[in-house]
């Protein structure tokens, strides 16, 4: 059973002024090995907390979520974690950081070299090993942190909106190599996002999530993530089933912001 | 002859850089728009010009460019200036740079303090009106004595024959200084003054004491007249110093001044001895007024037109004087800016900016000579290597109680007076350095001392600082726990302290090792725990997510993120750890560049305190320059992350 498992899972904030902001409420889910969810939901509906938590990073206010039928309770190898802004180590090459968590764990510099090449290649870097990174494009960074989180071999891959600092063309690319990398190797992955189309292409699952408190909204089961394994992506965009989905859950996403504006006010 | 090359040099430099530049805005295309700031890119030219100026000013101010073109003008204008200095006294008898006769102006004044004194006795409440009306009476005859001096008809033959003889002697002296040959040198006399002038030395020389081999004060004007026309003045200058003299014992004493004097006197003393012991006030304005009346006794006080002879004599004499400096004095209105050569009694000085502002020759010159290792500053080189053996760094590094704890008991000398060595004592030679290997050289001297100084201080800073930062900035006992040592001790200035610590650390290196150690700490501190806590969340969570230990984040996440700040910490560590250590040994100490500069104010040496200034800035621009190579090579991530 490589099973993520969520049961119950609240999390409580309490701002600075003392108000208190239920980030999650009673989460309950269970993902697959080899399944691919992506998250949706507008700003304050606790997508990040709820990947921060199943990457161990904070702990939840009460409830439990497993892995592998193991209680995640602090930052684990076996959870690799892709972020926004690729949170490259600047001072280390492109080889250097793909080659971070091996060092880590202080395994044969030979092996691990021979690794890192394999993974540049993947991620299409080949010949990039000794660029330092701060010389390297937005999308060029993601490639080195994919390939960073990958080299590891995690059972799970946890995705903070990996490509929404890119640009329209970069990210399309990015989105072929996400899906590629998925069927290769047959990871479980949970990728969040903000872009409606994104979540739709990309996810064999998707969540929208609404805030206050934040809660699972909708699920949806979608098979556009198997198609645009075979398809180009621009062609499942043009895809009728797909427009009509991405309008309903854009409808959804506008209702829940509307509502939490007129509260606001 | 160097400084005459280097001046034109800096002048053609200057005006072919001047041109190139003007040549440079018609030419340049992106000079077109106003306020595009390439325009203000490149211009080495300009850093020429600028520079150059620089070295004008200090050439021109310090009188190098007078010394360079004309060396024997200073000693020149030292004889003009002991003319101007033996005239003086003749000068200001008349209204030639005065506005009125001396004897003018001291009539007035004691006309002024006997009035002054007159209304003091009138409104007394502690004097009788008996006692008013005998000192009022007192100052009325002291006035009365003036005229007896002014009245031409008193004017006695003797003391007209004495002016006539004076005023004869100024204008033999004026007939006898317009000849060319005068002052009428023999032979011998040359031979013997030129030798003088050698032995003497050259504007600005300095000398090094043979016996101590330390360099002695600067040689600041040269006074045995070099040059015939120096010789002019300074035998006139001796000639017009009899004459001075001669007029200045000349009294002009008539004998019914001396009889009204003496009895004035007479009446005054017995007066105060008759006065009673509660009578002081009445008793020290008597005093008041004899003091007055000897005042007019030995001022040299003249009818209205004694004297006149006298006068056109003396201008005519200056006129003579002026006539002879000829080019000189255009040399010293032009190649002496601020100041001149002036002379008091024998000896002759700079006055002005030529005195403080050394000369760049001169400071080149002694700079060179305090280069040399035999030399150096109070007996030790500004920079130079010794031969140490090595067993004395043993000796240093090994602590003693190593022999201490070893089985056995030190020898003992026997009843022979013989010490037989065993192994007990054998190690103990070895820590303490008692042996011979082979030697390395080390560097040493002044130089050295500060930099080892400074260098020191910041590694333990280092050493402590960082680990201590990374510490606060990562952990919430660590950063409470320091907080308060280090902000009660950081904001005093770094000065304040080292009164305390030299007394308590001694004036040697422990001492200003340890400042430099407090100044550099806080800075350390403060740079690791802003670049400690500066790492970026997601960084830490990424190498959390690779398996990456806590030892691991900070070792290979958190340490070289803060690198940025910890060097930027250290660089200002080194400026301000080289301010602070110049200061400290200001305060005390025996070695070290600030010990150079505070030995040299107290004698007077400006050329050593502007080389100390110099070493200074050179050194702190060449640490600064080479922590910024270092920071460019080791973080060239700065700013791009």
């Amino acid at each position: 059973m490589n099973d993520l498992i969520s049961q119950n899972l609240n999390m409580i904030f309490k701002t600075p002024k003392g108000e208190t902001v239920h980030a999650l409420k009673d989460l309950n889910f269970t993902l697959k090995k080899g399944e691919l969810l992506t998250v949706l939901g507008p700003s304050g509906c606790g997508k990040t907390t709820l990947l921060n938590i199943t990457a161990g990073f904070i702990r939840p206010t009460s409830g439990n979520i497993t892995l592998n039928n193991k209680e995640i309770d602090g930052p684990g190898v076996e959870r690799g974690m892709v972020f926004q802004q690729g949170a490259l180590f600047e001072w280390l090459t492109v080889a250097e950081n793909v080659n971070f968590g091996l060092r880590m764990k202080k395994e044969d510099p030979v092996k691990t070299q021979k690794k890192v090449d394999e993974w540049l290649e993947i991620v299409g870097l080949k010949g990039f090993g000794n660029t330092p990174t701060y010389q390297l494009s937005g999308g060029m960074q993601q490639r080195v942190a994919l390939a960073r989180c990958l080299i590891n071999d995690p059972d799970l891959i946890l995705m903070d909106e990996p490509l929404g600092a890119l640009d329209a063309l970069t990210r399309e690319k990015m989105q072929s190599l996400v899906l590629k990398i998925w069927k290769e190797t047959g990871k479980t992955i949970i990728l969040i996002t903000h872009s409606v189309e994104e979540a739709l292409l990309l996810g064999e699952r998707l969540y929208v999530m609404a805030p206050r408190p934040g809660r699972i909204h909708k699920e949806y089961n979608l098979p556009f993530a198997s198609m645009g394994l075979k398809e180009d992506l621009r062609e499942i965009k043009k895809n009728k089933e797909f427009s009509e989905k991405r309008e309903e859950i854009l409808e959804m996403i506008w209702n829940m912001e509307e509502e939490i504006m007129g509260k606001d006010n | 002859m160097l400084t005459q090359i280097l001046t034109f040099l800096i002048f053609f430099t200057v005006v072919g850089c001047i041109l190139y530049g003007r040549r440079l805005i018609r030419t340049e295309k992106i000079d077109a728009v106003f306020g595009n700031p390439e325009r203000a890119l490149g211009g080495t030219h300009w850093v020429i010009v600028g520079s150059s100026f620089l070295l004008l000013i200090w050439l021109y101010y310090s009188w190098d460019i007078a010394k360079g073109f004309y060396p024997k003008s200073a000693n020149e204008l030292c004889q003009v200036a002991k003319v101007n200095d033996s005239l003086l006294g003749l000068k200001y008898q008349f209204p030639i740079e005065e506005r009125e006769f001396k004897s003018t102006s001291q009539i007035k004044k004691e006309n002024k303090n006997l009035i002054l004194i007159q209304n003091e006795i009138q409104n007394s409440d502690e004097l009788s009106s008996q006692q008013k009306t005998i000192l009022i009476s007192y100052i009325k005859k002291t006035n009365q004595l003036i005229p007896l001096l002014t009245n031409e008809d008193l004017l006695e033959n003797d003391t007209k024959q004495k002016i006539d003889d004076i005023t004869g002697k100024i204008n033999l002296l004026t007939e006898n200084f317009k000849k060319p040959d005068y002052p009428f040198e023999t032979e011998p006399e040359l031979n013997k003054r030129l030798k003088d002038v050698n032995e003497e030395g050259g504007w600005g020389i300095t000398k090094v004491d043979a016996g101590s081999g330390s360099i002695e004060n600067t040689l600041e004007v040269p006074l045995v007249p070099a040059t015939y026309r120096g010789l002019k003045f300074h035998t006139a200058a001796q000639e017009l110093n009899l004459i001075s003299d001669e007029f200045f014992k000349l009294r002009n004493h008539n004998p019914q001044f001396k009889s009204k004097i003496k009895e004035l006197k007479d009446e005054i003393k017995s007066y105060r001895k008759n006065l009673n012991d509660n009578e002081e006030v009445a008793s020290t304005y008597a005093k008041n007024i004899v003091k007055i009346a000897r005042r007019i006794e030995f001022a040299s006080i003249y009818p209205p037109n004694a004297l006149d002879k006298m006068q056109a004599a003396i201008i005519k004499f200056e006129n003579a004087q002026k006539d002879a400096q000829g080019g000189l004095r255009f040399i010293d209105i032009f190649l002496f800016p601020a100041g001149t050569i002036v002379a008091s009694g024998p000896s002759c000085s700079e006055q002005g900016s030529g005195r403080w502002l050394p000369k760049p020759s001169d400071t080149f010159n002694k700079f060179i000579l305090m280069s040399k290792p035999s030399i150096g500053y109070k007996d030790i080189p500004l920079l130079w290597i010794q031969m140490v053996d090595v067993s004395k760094m043993i000796g240093f590094i090994l602590p003693d109680w190593i022999a201490d704890i070893l089985p056995g008991e030190y020898p003992v000398h026997t009843k022979d007076g013989i010490v037989k060595q065993n192994f007990k004592g054998g190690v103990l030679k070895i820590v303490t350095g008692d042996f011979n290997l082979f030697k390395v050289p080390v560097p040493y001297g002044h130089i050295w001392d500060s930099f080892l100084r400074v260098f020191l201080g910041l590694v333990f800073g280092i050493l402590i600082g960082v680990p201590l930062g990374l510490f606060m900035g990562l952990n919430r006992f660590a950063k409470g726990f320091f907080d308060p040592l280090i902000e009660l001790y950081r904001p005093v200035p770094p000065l304040a302290w080292a009164p305390l610590i030299i007394s308590v650390l001694g004036i040697d290196n422990t001492g200003k090792v340890f400042l430099l150690f407090m100044v550099s700490l806080s800075i350390m501190i403060i740079s690791a725990r802003a670049g400690a806590s500066g790492t970026q969340l997601s960084k830490i969570h990424a190498a959390h997510s690779l398996g990456a230990s806590k030892k691991q984040i900070l070792i290979h996440v958190i340490f070289p993120n803060s690198l940025p700040e910890i060097l930027t910490g250290i660089r200002v560590a080194v400026g301000m750890c080289w301010g602070t250590l110049v200061a400290a040994e200001f305060l005390a100490g025996t070695t070290g560049i600030g010990f150079v500069e505070n030995v040299a104010k107290k004698y007077f040496q400006y050329e050593v305190i502007w080389i100390t200034i110099f070493i200074m800035g050179m050194l702190g621009l060449l640490f600064d320059i080479t922590l910024r190579k270092i920071i460019n090579k080791t973080i060239p991530w700065r700013g791009k992350g």
